[in-house]
């Protein structure tokens, strides 16, 4: 068995009164998807923002390629190669796509300035690639349609060789067009070995895209199955009930339908 | 590539996507690159110099008037420029008017009753001694937003009257005059400009980089195979840039010095704005810190998301504030040859309104450098035209304060018609 690109040991979070995630342990491998579910409120996002810096954990431990390492801020994930598209984006809605691509870490001239011209140059090779009809790069991304607007945080996680990709609802205002290129891109990342957390409410495309799933409920694990050994009504199962397959009851299931 | 081409490749980026059509003013702030709303603003300020110069009686537009107006309004465009990057930030400085005092107390109190006066190296000293005041009380208000997560609004409205007090306690509210005669040239008075062959020489320069800038942006566009503007507006866009400043210099160079007919130029002050105005700029544009600033008042969440140091680049903020403060100091003190306690007082609201007429958005993430100048220019025409008409005081402020509700709701209302 390799390494797992990386570990998540005890991960447990609590927002006042509220436990958003609690005591969850997950790994992911080198050119594996790791689909994770669960209902409104599970804990998917706060689970992979303590993976991606933006909240520090308040115990457990995170392992890249078996070395444990400290995660506190955004920049922290960034060093190790953790990519993150946010859900809510977390777009400047300002500022124009090349500039919200490179933010925080902009390209510059000899001189240390902003060099406009290159980013701009990348970002149209880069959107263009994931969305051919997306043209008006130089507008403030206020002003951009809701697909376009993800692409530009799409674009932003993979232009910067990322080795381990997280997707929180990459595709949720993305048209059919835009999210099967989605689906052929992270097929593509796959093969060049990144290691994709993909959080998404619909199950097909969690089913097409990974090649196991994580199910959380009520901040709690509920379990890590192969794709391939589970059905959907399984994996429904486990969103809902918060029961593994083998303890779900064939009426228990029905009832979902 | 002909200039049709030209167009034709802009016209496709304009967002037909989003079903839009382009109505004349649109069209013409796309193609210029001027917002609609600096438009608006600068029509607003043709409108009110010619009322003005009607009612007063044909002495506004002249150019001891221009020049006097021009004299005047630096520090407020100096403090103006600042306060762009504070708003954009979505923080406010009430302070300002404050440091202003305090800071023009501190360098007239260094230079006349410390340090030996009439010493070459004294003003500069005390130049460099109030720029760093400045940036230690920037730092000091900085510290309390940033990481005392005080509201900006009650940090600075604190600090508005802890440094007016200080002001007062330096000399216990004496005023200190006269100051060194060298200092006074950066204030503008009767020697403080710099004559007329100068003043072509920076206009001629300002004019050949306005141009070098432009074609130099462009070029590096085309090279990168990128949608340009046409070339004719283009042209256009520098050929008005020109105008101005040539049309400036010219005023400048018609107001003499006092019984003869030696041409003033530009002042000192307005040299000194200037300077500020293109630093402003560039570091707006060109620097990390800049774009940092932009991107913290569009989304402070992906701001600290992508990683940017949202805290220290806020202290930044209010050190700058605090620098153009001193700066706007210097010229203050140097323009009254004094230093006195209430200088400064009420600073801050015109300089609010100045970057607010300007364009800067109170929510945040929008905001130039040029507006903010544009909203000087207007603030100090109305102050200045209504003491042509000899209008009271009390009457003036009442004014003011509504010209900064009105700048406000304006702003409400063109996002709201945004949205
Ligand atoms: N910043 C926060 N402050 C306080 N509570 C929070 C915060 N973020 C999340 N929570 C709470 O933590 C719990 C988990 O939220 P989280 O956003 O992780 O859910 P999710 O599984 O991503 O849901 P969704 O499918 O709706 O995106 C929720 O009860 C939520 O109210
Ligand atoms: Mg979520």
């Amino acid at each position: 068995m390799p390494t797992p690109l990386v570990e998540l040991r005890n991960l447990s979070k609590r927002f006042g009164g509220v436990q958003a995630v609690d005591d969850v342990s997950l790994d992911l491998y080198p050119g594996e998807v790791v689909g994770l579910l669960g209902h409104n409120g599970a804990g998917k996002s706060t689970l992979i923002k303590m993976l991606a810096g933006a909240y520090p954990c308040d115990s457990g431990e995170i392992l890249i390629n078996g070395d444990k390492v400290t995660i506190e801020t955004p920049r922290d994930a960034r060093h190790h190669g953790i990519e993150t598209i946010y859900q809510t984006l977390a777009l400047a809605d300002n500022l124009d796509a090349p500039a919200n691509l490179f933010l925080g870490r902009e390209l510059k001239t000899p001189l240390g300035l902003l060099d406009d011209g290159a980013m701009e140059h990348e970002a149209r090779v880069v959107l263009q690639r994931l969305n051919p009809n997306f043209k008006n790069i130089k507008d403030p991304v206020k002003n951009l349609s809701g697909g376009q607007r993800q692409s530009v945080a799409i674009a932003r996680a993979i232009l910067f060789n990322a080795k381990i990709l997280i997707m929180d609802e990459p595709t949720a205002a993305l048209g059919p067009q835009e999210t099967a290129m989605v689906a052929e891109l992270i097929q593509q990342l796959k093969r060049e070995g990144i290691g994709i957390f993909l959080i998404s409410h619909d199950l097909h495309d969690v089913f097409d895209l990974s090649d196991r799933v994580s199910v959380m409920k009520n901040g709690r694990l509920v379990g890590t199955r192969d794709t391939s050994k589970v059905t959907k009504d399984e994996v429904l199962g486990m969103i809902i009930l918060g029961k593994l397959p083998e303890e779900e009851t064939a009426e228990e299931l029905a009832e979902l339908h | 590539m002909s200039s049709d081409a030209e167009a034709g490749k802009l016209e496709s980026e304009a967002p037909k996507l989003a079903g839009l059509r382009l109505g004349p003013v649109d069209a013409f702030s796309r193609l210029t690159g001027l917002d609609t709303r600096l438009l608006a603003m600068l029509a607003a300020l043709v409108v009110i110099w010619i009322v003005l110069d009607f009612l007063a009686g044909g002495i506004f537009l002249t150019p001891r008037n221009l020049f006097n107006l021009a004299v005047q309004g630096s520090a407020v465009g100096i403090m103006a420029t600042g306060m762009v990057l504070v708003i954009v930030a979505r923080h406010i400085d009430l302070s300002v008017g404050s440091v202003l005092g305090f800071v023009g107390m501190f360098i007239a109190f260094l230079q006349v009753q410390v340090l030996p006066l009439g010493a070459d190296w004294n003003w500069p000293l005390t130049i460099a001694a109030g720029l760093a005041l400045g940036a230690l009380v920037g730092l000091w208000q900085g510290l309390w937003v940033a990481y005392g997560g005080v509201p900006a609004f009650v940090v600075t409205l604190g600090g508005l009257l802890i440094f007016r007090g200080a002001a007062f306690e330096i000399t216990d509210g004496r005023t200190v005059a006269p100051l060194d005669p060298v200092y006074q040239l950066l204030g503008g008075g009767a020697d403080g400009s710099i004559g007329a062959t100068a003043s072509w020489a920076v206009g001629l320069v300002a004019v050949a980089a306005v141009a070098f800038f432009s074609i130099k942006a462009r070029g590096k566009r085309a090279r990168y195979g990128f949608p340009v503007k046409p070339l004719w507006a283009e042209v256009a866009m520098i050929c008005a840039w020109s105008a101005l400043i040539i049309g400036f210099v010219m005023v400048m160079n018609a107001y003499t010095k006092p019984r003869s007919d030696i041409p003033r130029g530009i002042p000192v002050p307005v040299l000194i704005l200037l300077a500020v105005v293109i630093v402003m700029t560039f570091v707006t544009r060109f620097t990390t810190f800049g774009r940092y600033v932009f991107a913290m008042g569009g989304n402070p969440e992906a701001a600290a998301l992508s990683g940017i140091n949202v805290k220290r680049t806020t202290v930044m903020i209010f050190v700058v504030m605090g620098i153009l403060s001193a700066v706007a100091a210097v010229v203050t003190t140097a323009r009254l040859n004094a230093g006195t306690n209430s200088m400064g007082t009420l600073a801050e609201l015109n300089v609010i309104a100045a970057a607010v007429i300007g364009g800067t958005s109170l929510a945040g993430g929008i905001g130039t450098i040029p507006g903010a100048i544009l909203g000087a220019v207007i603030m100090q025409s109305l102050d200045n035209g209504m003491v042509l008409l000899g209008v009271s005081s009390s009457l003036r402020s009442i004014v003011i304060g509504l010209v900064l509700i009105a700048a406000v709701w304006f702003d409400v209302v063109y996002n709201r018609n945004r949205r």
